[in-house]
């Protein structure tokens, strides 16, 4: 246990406390306890910096479950630091958002930061541990506190739609990463990152390499809502706004990326992950910019724009595992400038996106709306929040001076780089990278101007806002307003970033390259292809949103039908009627299909099993001798029963019975069965009573009428049961394989000092048997009481009227 | 012998199962009846039906019918009993609250 192990389970230890607090201590915000475990987390992860920055790393190790090779490993890389900063930093940011977002008489506090300090241990242990069933865990953990938070209204039929739907997705991706680390773990013979790691030279040729891709990169996809996986996002949207801000934008849908980066050294440099990885990132950020510019929800807008930026940092990781191809080298080091440009717009994207979120929720806090259309002329109501709007819309955008500018140069940088491999068969379609990036980037900016200009421009309309509009709080201008001025610090001195975050990050996801580099982010780099490509988005983008009216139709003109979302909705209606359909077809509820099932399924295989072993085979050479007395036996026996099927009377059919068990008790007297012969005669007239006592009360057997006349599936099951058996005795009689064992009874006036074997062996060699068939008799005694004795309150009733 | 016996027991099967397959709730229980007793001629015949003496040691015979398969009919017959006991009282029963003894009425509950 070190201190790393005690603070990223400290919010899990604090989570229990919460609720005391808040019941114990009523007149403070429960938020302001809060606050103080994400910054203390951060402020004991910033010691972690200098170290990181010298190249060095740490483990720190907890046996959990030594046999299976599972332990709580944490280890600390520039990787796992800088998403631990995120998330703790961003955490304390939206625990104080919160404090003035929630109110403290309305909300159900409690819940809402249980399940936040939940959300943060798992998120913290998601991007520290080293032991893939503990990561596994914590990913699972995230699923499950996202769920919890998405739902938080849980009055609300939306909110529960969007928690199940988010669910559904993301735990469909939590399994198929399960699968995946099963067959890593299979592949390496090791649970830990580091180790397999080790090996991954080794493990690339594994007949298991290709599969665990892909089923790690669908569980990665579903979380990071890449396409088309991020149907999701938009729902879970119908959460409190501080839980989009730091769930939904800032920490958990880059667990994918994380994971796509962590495991980039293990699978990068293959075709499949450098094609899968770019492709469903460049797909993800051309899908989801063009849908954000049709939405009217400024939650739905940064949803899709998160979800399009998601698939940006995606797709540079994608073109950077090229890097790995090459090892090491000029073009490694060219490549592995798109690495640094997806962990820099990672972190750009983290201070942005959260401050665009916060200030949507002041607008949506002291409006009481957030739809573009009822929006508008806040510029002079609400100055703080539009400045803090516009410098996080602008660096979404690319624009200088904020710090999205210089990422989103680099990324251009990056798709130029890659559109020039003559690697995976990129010579064929190298060049759509940038042309779909450029697309993207100018629906990029087209959304981000559609934000500041639809809410803060135009006219004023405070008859469609339910309440007057009014600057926030300074408790929720903070947070949005330090993320802001990171977005601009990041500008002014990204070298500083970079040196001290960055390239330890590059490293972790490129350790061939690691120690080898220096990177230089300018703001300014010359006429370079990458310059005019933004001058271009800003000149198309501008003309395209003035025009904005003209094309928006086009959207109208795709069908609802074609959607994913619909897909899904329809999918999940389909599956549940088609299981629906199934149990009804199968499950009747009469007992006789059951039986039928029942028949049919022992004939089909004993039947072909027998079939398949070849085992019907007949031996007649031990067979006894037949005589007359039996054949008589044997012809009354089969009179008997042919009369139980067929009598329509019930006296015929019970005496008929009772004729089969007294041919079955004389049966026993010829085969030499005298203790049975007697058995057999008590019971069979006990029974043949008793049928007659209670048949007086029953009513006929039915009449041809009543439809349970001769019945020609019924008879062909019972015919194959029968044949079934008799062949199975015949096959088996033919088999004898070791003498019985009966010998040993032959000495039972010796050992028992009985004559009669069969009463010796019920009661002396195998008299447990005995003792518990008595159990039987008496239970049977007891229950046929009970059943005739006590009556339930329904028969009492009855009885009393 | 063992070839005749086999066949009986498969008529025997035939009929039980036929009638357990049967709409009537008697007819049921006098199929798990002639099954039952399918079942001990079954473990007779598998017991192995060489003549031999009965299965006392008095009788100064030097072969004797295997004691251990009538050992276990015995026990058969006698938990054959009981549980049929108890199944013709529920039939009774049932027949008395639901009036009626036929399954394909009775099926499912209110509570499903």
């Amino acid at each position: 246990m070190s201190w790393l192990h005690f603070f990223i389970l400290l919010p899990l230890l604090f989570a229990i406390i919460i609720p005391i607090l808040y019941k114990k201590i009523p007149k403070i915000h429960t938020g302001w306890f809060v606050v103080i475990v994400p910054l203390s987390i951060f402020v004991y992860l910033l010691t972690f910096v200098p170290m990181i920055a010298g190249g060095e790393t740490a483990m720190y190790t907890l046996p959990w479950i030594p046999g299976f090779n599972i332990d709580v490993s944490f280890y600390v890389d520039g990787l796992g630091l800088v998403f631990g900063l995120i998330i703790s930093g961003i955490g304390t940011l939206v625990v104080l958002y919160s404090i003035y977002y929630l109110s403290k008489w309305r909300e159900a506090l409690h819940n809402f930061y249980v399940y936040l300090m939940l959300f943060m241990t798992a998120m913290l242990g998601v991007v520290f541990s080293n032991n893939l069933i503990v990561l596994y865990l914590f990913w699972e953990l995230t699923s499950i506190s996202s769920f919890l938070l998405i739902a938080y209204w849980y009055a609300r039929r939306q909110s529960r739609y969007g928690a199940q739907k988010a669910m559904l997705i993301t735990i469909f991706g939590g399994f198929a990463m399960l699968a995946a680390i099963i067959m890593l773990g299979i592949m390496g013979d090791t649970f830990s990152i580091r180790e397999l790691f080790a090996q991954g030279d080794q493990l690339v040729q594994h007949e298991l390499f290709i599969p665990a891709m892909i089923l790690l990169l669908i569980g990665a996809f579903t979380k990071s809502a890449q396409f088309p996986f991020h149907i999701w996002l938009p729902d879970a949207m119908e959460a409190p706004t501080p839980i989009s801000a730091y769930l939904h934008s800032a920490t958990m849908v880059k667990a994918g990326i994380y994971v796509v980066a962590r495991f980039t050294p293990f699978f990068g440099g293959t075709m499949e992950w450098f094609w899968l990885v770019t492709g469903v990132g460049l797909l993800t950020l051309l899908w989801g910019s063009l849908l954000a510019v049709k939405q009217r929800d400024l939650k739905a807008l940064l949803a899709f724009s998160t979800v399009s930026q998601l698939g940006f940092i995606m797709s540079l990781l994608g073109m950077g595992s090229a890097a790995l191809y090459y090892g090491e080298g000029e073009l490694a080091h060219l490549h592995a400038m798109a690495v640094l440009a997806a962990v820099f717009h990672l972190v750009n994207h983290a201070t942005f996106k959260g401050s665009l979120f916060m200030v949507v929720g002041i607008v949506d806090h002291e409006t009481g709306t957030r739809d573009t259309r009822k929006l508008g002329g806040l510029l002079s109501i609400m100055p703080i929040s539009f400045t803090l709007a516009l410098i996080g819309s602008l660096s979404m955008a690319g624009l200088p001076p904020f710090n999205g500018f210089l990422s989103k140069e680099l990324f251009f940088t990056g798709t130029l780089n890659a559109s020039s491999l003559d690697i995976f068969r990129m010579e064929t379609y190298g060049f759509l990278i940038p042309v779909i990036a450029w697309v993207a980037s100018v629906f990029t900016f087209i959304y981000s101007i559609i934000l500041v200009f639809k809410t803060f421009f135009g006219k004023y309309q405070p008859e469609r806002l339910e309440k007057e509009a009014h600057e926030a709080p300074w408790g929720m201008l903070v947070p949005p307003a330090i993320l802001a001025l990171l977005v601009v610090m990041i500008f002014f001195l990204p070298n500083v970033l970079s040196d001290y975050i960055l390239e330890p990050m590059v490293a972790s996801i490129l350790p061939a390259l690691a120690g080898q580099f220096d990177f230089h982010i300018e703001a300014w780099h010359g006429f370079e292809p990458e310059l005019f490509m933004t001058i271009g988005i800003v000149v198309v983008g501008t003309i395209l949103y003035l025009t904005l009216r003209k094309w928006m139709g086009l959207y109208n003109n795709l069908p609802r039908a074609l959607t994913i979302t619909n897909a899904y909705n329809s999918g999940l209606r389909g599956m549940e009627s088609i299981s629906r359909k199934i149990t009804d077809a199968h499950m009747t509820g009469f007992s006789r299909d059951y039986l039928r099932y029942i028949f049919v399924i022992f004939v089909l295989i004993v039947g072909t099993h027998l079939f398949m072993m070849d085992a019907f085979s007949f031996e007649t050479a031990n067979v006894a001798n037949i005589n007359l007395f039996e054949i008589i036996l044997s012809l009354v026996l089969i009179g008997a029963t042919a009369m139980v099927v067929i009598t329509r009377s019930r006296l015929a059919a019970v005496i008929c019975v009772g004729v089969l068990g007294y041919v079955v008790a004389l049966f026993f007297v010829v085969l030499r069965a005298p203790d049975l012969a007697l058995t057999q005669l008590a019971i069979e007239t006990v029974t043949v009573a008793l049928f007659l006592v209670c048949f007086y009360h029953l009513p006929r057997l039915r009449k041809k009428e009543d439809g349970d006349g001769f019945n020609i599936p019924n008879f062909i099951i019972a015919s194959a049961v029968g044949i079934l058996v008799t062949l199975v005795a015949l096959s088996a009689n033919g088999h004898r394989i070791f003498p019985p064992i009966s010998d040993f009874y032959l000495d039972a006036y010796e050992l028992a000092g009985a004559a009669n074997m069969v009463n010796a062996i019920l009661a002396d060699f195998r008299a447990l048997d005995t003792l518990l068939e008595i159990f039987v008799l008496c239970i049977a005694g007891l229950g046929v009481y009970t059943l005739v004795k006590v009556r339930l309150a329904r028969g009492e009733k009855n009885e009393n009227q | 012998m063992e070839i005749l016996m086999s066949v009986l027991v498969g008529i025997l099967f035939t009929a039980g199962t036929y009638l357990v397959l049967a709409k009537s709730l008697l007819r049921i229980v006098l199929g798990t009846s002639i099954l039952g007793h399918g079942a001990l001629l079954l473990l007779l015949t598998m017991g192995g039906i060489k003549t031999g003496a009965p299965p006392l040691l008095g009788l100064e015979s030097t072969t004797y019918t295997d004691p251990l398969p009538q050992a276990l009919i015995l026990t058969a017959i006698v938990i054959n009993f009981g549980t049929l006991g108890v199944f013709l009282v529920i039939a009774y029963r049932s027949y008395q609250e639901l009036g009626t003894d036929d399954m394909e009425e009775l099926r499912g509950t209110e509570d499903e």
